[in-house]
């Protein structure tokens, strides 16, 4: 059987420090992409638990899948005693438990700064499908946007493909770039599908993976900086997503921006549905429903 | 808030920028554009906002270069029809 | 006197051998990887066929996106002169050419005399080009020569929501899980490149007479729904995808 190495790793994680009997305002945010859903759970200001799990095909259940696997391990939590849930991504209008589906830029942007702290300024998110460049104020609120779904260049998508070309493991492809002596001129191709026949011909001619690695990492580090240099880099500066835990796209990044990307301290995918479980909290305290 | 609709892709960049601040939903680039290129109505990114807004359909915001082709030719161009409509100047391409 | 037009493609190479105006003899192999090797295998495939040699050709000139590779061609031509020599030659009377290649896509206005009027270029994205299609046959697991006859049987439309070539290959895979019958995606495929290919013909002005070259030209399935989106007459020449080398050879005749 075929290995697959699009499959990257599952979690999930409860708080140790917290109890949510003890609480006062329990919300939860789903974030439901093509590739990957994520959902949280806030207790007051604090993240009590998450998953973050791939969406696969079955897209229209993955909402309950996720939240449930969330909900397990929680001192018996459950959806019921959630007092408000927001739904977002791109099956936002999926999450059938949702009071309330929010875009994903707006999530992303209040996700960030939770995870970031206010000073965070640009936000830049890449996940399975898209890529988006934020600009946000201290408290979280979106002040210029863009998002690219069109394209698979800049998204995870994109990294599948070339995971897949080479045999290597999605959740190894970053560290794997990284190990070349000189840095290769980046492919030819921003478009993934030229730049996999490119790739294709430079395999042939004898480079070894990691060559190939970083070449297509570094076109697609300056495919990125383009988006970002369209609205402009600000500091601070934060990167959520999956591939935000890609090494050799992050160091290439910063690199060409001449910025360092803050160092984070949660899973960078939680972002969507950490901003959604922030926005259901917000939506509470406002009297709305 | 600063809206861009649209995309990179391998081809170059095709960007629809939207100032919403200074966006007061009044539908003239609705109307004149003849790709049905924008819709007014609730804000689709800011949550909080309760005016209606401009912004890119979503039938057409992933084929943007397409959609506006018909108004930007190779040669000749003509001023764009949602530019010119809109009173307050909200509206700008990058392509 | 015998001239010779090459068109290096992306994907193929053609060869297209021209005495008073006409093709004495042509050849089309697949470009690879290695373009030299590949061009100096096209040229004895040819000789082998046609009895010509390489040293009795008078002049040659190169076109397509490996053109500079050209070892033995004098000057080369870019696609979009190519393209435009060459459709004018084979039908007088057309003024607007689409070009669908394995990895561009060009609409072209010229007048009369063959000058061109306008053009432009869909390239470096693969949605626009037969790269889209080739992914998706792939991806409902339909070879390129089936792809186009099935298209045709059938019963409705459906939009595709992906864009990309990449996503709109996860896009079918779901379609095909889901037992969308296979016509139906094969049309889809094709109206989706269509819908493109028709709007940059719009940028340019589409005059007629409208025909269409490149090796795509030869999909069936593509050149329907082309037809149907444009809602306009398209001439179809035989061996589309030797109209470019054709006019290359052309050229080098000083036509």
């Amino acid at each position: 059987m075929p290995e697959a190495y699009w499959r990257w790793t599952e979690s999930r994680w409860t708080n140790p420090d917290l109890r949510w009997m003890d609480g006062g305002i329990v919300t939860a945010g789903v974030d439901v992409g093509s590739v990957s859903s994520q959902a949280v759970i806030l207790v007051d200001n604090e993240i009590f638990a998450y998953a973050n799990t791939r969406t696969g095909s079955d897209s229209p259940n993955s909402a309950i899948n996720v939240m449930n696997w969330a909900l397990e391990d929680t001192d018996g939590l459950t959806l019921e005693k959630i007092q408000y849930s927001v739904g977002t991504g791109y099956g936002r209008v999926n999450v059938p438990f949702a009071q309330r589906a929010i875009t994903e830029i707006a999530c992303h942007a209040l996700g960030a700064n939770f995870m970031y702290g206010p000073t965070i300024r640009t936000v830049l998110d890449m996940g399975g499908q898209d890529c988006k460049a934020i600009h946000c104020d201290e408290k979280g609120k979106v002040t210029n946007f863009l998002m690219n779904d069109k394209c698979a260049a800049g998204t995870g998508r994109g990294m599948e493909v070339f995971a897949d070309l080479l045999g290597v493991s999605i959740n190894e492809v970053g560290e794997l770039s990284l190990q070349v002596d000189e840095e290769p001129p980046p492919v030819s191709s921003t478009c993934v599908v030229f730049a996999k026949s490119e790739a294709s011909g430079l395999l042939r001619e004898g480079w070894p993976r990691e060559k190939v690695l970083a070449a297509y990492s570094s076109a697609m580090a300056h495919r990125v900086v383009s988006l970002l240099e369209r609205i402009g880099m600000e500091e601070d500066f934060g990167i959520t997503g999956g591939i935000a835990k890609n090494k050799g796209v992050v160091q290439r990044l910063e690199s060409r921006l001449g910025v360092q990307a803050l160092e984070p301290r949660y899973d960078t995918q939680i972002a969507g549905a950490l901003g959604a479980a922030l926005f259901a909290k917000s939506l509470i305290e406002k009297g709305k429903k | 808030m600063i809206a861009n609709y649209g995309y990179k892709d391998g081809s170059g960049e095709f960007f629809i920028t939207i100032d919403t601040d200074q966006c007061d939903g009044c539908g003239a680039c609705a109307e004149a554009c003849p790709a049905d290129c924008f819709e007014v109505g609730e804000d689709p990114i800011d949550p909080l906002r309760d005016e209606p807004v401009a912004f890119v359909s979503e039938a057409v915001r992933k084929k943007i270069k397409y959609a506006c082709g018909a108004c930007k030719p190779v040669t000749d161009r003509p001023p764009l029809p949602c530019v010119q409509a809109c009173p307050r100047g909200v509206i700008s391409h990058s392509w | 006197m015998l001239t010779a037009g090459i068109d290096i493609g992306a994907k193929t190479i053609k060869i297209v051998i021209v005495e008073d105006g006409t093709i004495k003899a042509r050849n089309k192999t697949l470009a690879g990887y290695q373009v030299k090797e590949s061009l100096e295998k096209a040229w004895a495939d040819l000789e082998a066929k046609s009895g010509i040699r390489p040293e009795t050709i008078e002049k040659i000139v190169a076109t397509g996106a490996g053109r500079k590779e050209a070892a033995k061609a004098a000057e080369d031509l870019t696609d979009v002169s190519a393209a435009a020599k060459g459709a004018l030659a084979l039908d007088s009377s057309v003024r607007t050419v689409i070009d669908v290649g394995a990895e561009a896509s060009r609409a072209i206005r010229i007048g009369p005399a063959g000058r061109v009027l306008d053009f432009a270029i869909n390239e470096k994205c693969a949605a626009g080009t037969g790269a889209f299609i080739e992914a998706m046959a792939r991806a409902i697991e339909v070879t390129i020569e089936e792809l186009g006859a099935l298209s045709l049987r059938s019963t409705q439309s459906m939009a595709m929501n992906a864009q990309c070539a990449v996503f709109a290959e996860s896009e079918l895979v779901t379609l095909v899980h889901s037992k969308t019958p296979k016509p139906d995606m094969a049309r889809a495929i094709h109206d989706a490149i269509a819908d493109r290919i028709v709007s940059m013909v719009r940028r340019v002005g589409s005059e007629p007479n409208v025909m269409l070259v490149g090796g795509v030209a030869l999909n069936i399935g593509f050149v329907t729904s082309l037809k149907r989106e444009l809602e306009a007459r398209v001439i179809v020449p035989e061996g589309p995808e030797y109209v470019g080398a054709f006019g290359a050879a052309l050229v080098a005749a000083g036509n």
